[in-house]
């Protein structure tokens, strides 16, 4: 389990430094920035925010369940947890397709740099974290994890839950951050 | 066990409470741009420290780790404020 709190802890730096470097641009040209935030979907990446957090929720449920050896109510957490997590990959292709179909793109202007950029290597995470846990529910159907077997679902649940608190920063930074 | 007696039910329904008061309450014009992005910024940084606390379970970890953890969004959320009151404002 240590590696994978390194991975976090240095996941989560690396994020906070993307941040400031935002925050940085920003300082520039900040009408761009503003002009530019009102063509993103509010409503759609709040809606992204309670997917992911009710994501982390059915995985944190699942690992509750194998503390307590209740195998029957796995699977069908974790497959939650994928399934959230796949709606978000399809929400954001949505919004991608949105955007590219108006003619926005990492060129157009530092804000849609830093959009494409932040949510691009988001949604990798994403990407990546709702394969580990498809991978998860695969084997959870088989009765692979319980009390004495959860460190690999601990690991993935804790990489998960950074994917969501990223999110929760990352959707106030792009989406609702108005001008002073 | 019912879902509803497991704490991360209830931290998990005060998140989403949060999250449509800020998407859908607080970022309307009715609020000043201080008032919202302060806002925005000092709940997000308090719904980060419950993922961490309760669904990525630091409640449980060693004081100095957790510590570390915690720092994360205030310090996040400090960053990103003082470059925003550093920003000049939009005539």
């Amino acid at each position: 389990m240590e590696g994978v709190w390194v991975f976090i802890g240095a996941d989560s730096v690396i994020f906070a430094i993307l941040f400031l470097s935002f925050m940085q641009d920003r300082l520039k040209n900040p009408a761009v920035f503003e002009a530019s935030r009102h063509t993103l979907n509010m409503h759609l990446g709040g809606i992204d925010t309670l997917i992911l957090l009710t994501s982390s929720w059915s995985v944190a449920l699942a690992v509750q369940a194998m503390k307590r050896d209740e195998i029957d109510r796995e699977p069908r957490l974790l497959f939650g947890g994928a399934l959230t997590g796949l709606m978000f990959v399809v929400s954001k292709s949505f919004e991608y397709f949105q955007k590219f179909s108006h003619g926005l793109n990492p060129g157009t202007n530092p804000f849609f740099m830093w959009y494409f950029t932040l949510t691009g290597i988001h949604l990798l995470h994403v990407i990546a974290g709702t394969s580990l846990l498809t991978y998860l529910w695969v084997r959870s159907r088989r009765g692979t994890y319980d009390h004495l077997h959860k460190s690999v679902p601990e690991s993935v649940a804790s990489y998960w839950h950074l994917v969501d608190l990223l999110w929760v920063v990352l959707f106030p930074l792009l989406y609702l951050m108005r001008t002073a | 066990m019912s879902v509803l007696r497991e704490r991360v039910t209830w931290v998990w329904l005060a998140l989403i409470g949060l999250t449509c008061a800020t998407t859908w309450g607080l970022s309307k014009d009715l609020f000043s741009p201080v008032v919202a992005v302060v806002g925005n910024f000092l709940i997000a940084a308090v719904k980060v420290r419950y993922v961490m606390l309760d669904f990525m379970e630091l409640r449980q970890a060693p004081l100095p780790v957790r510590a570390a953890f915690e720092a994360w969004p205030w310090v996040v959320a400090a960053i990103i404020l003082g470059f925003w009151f550093a920003t000049p404002a939009i005539i």
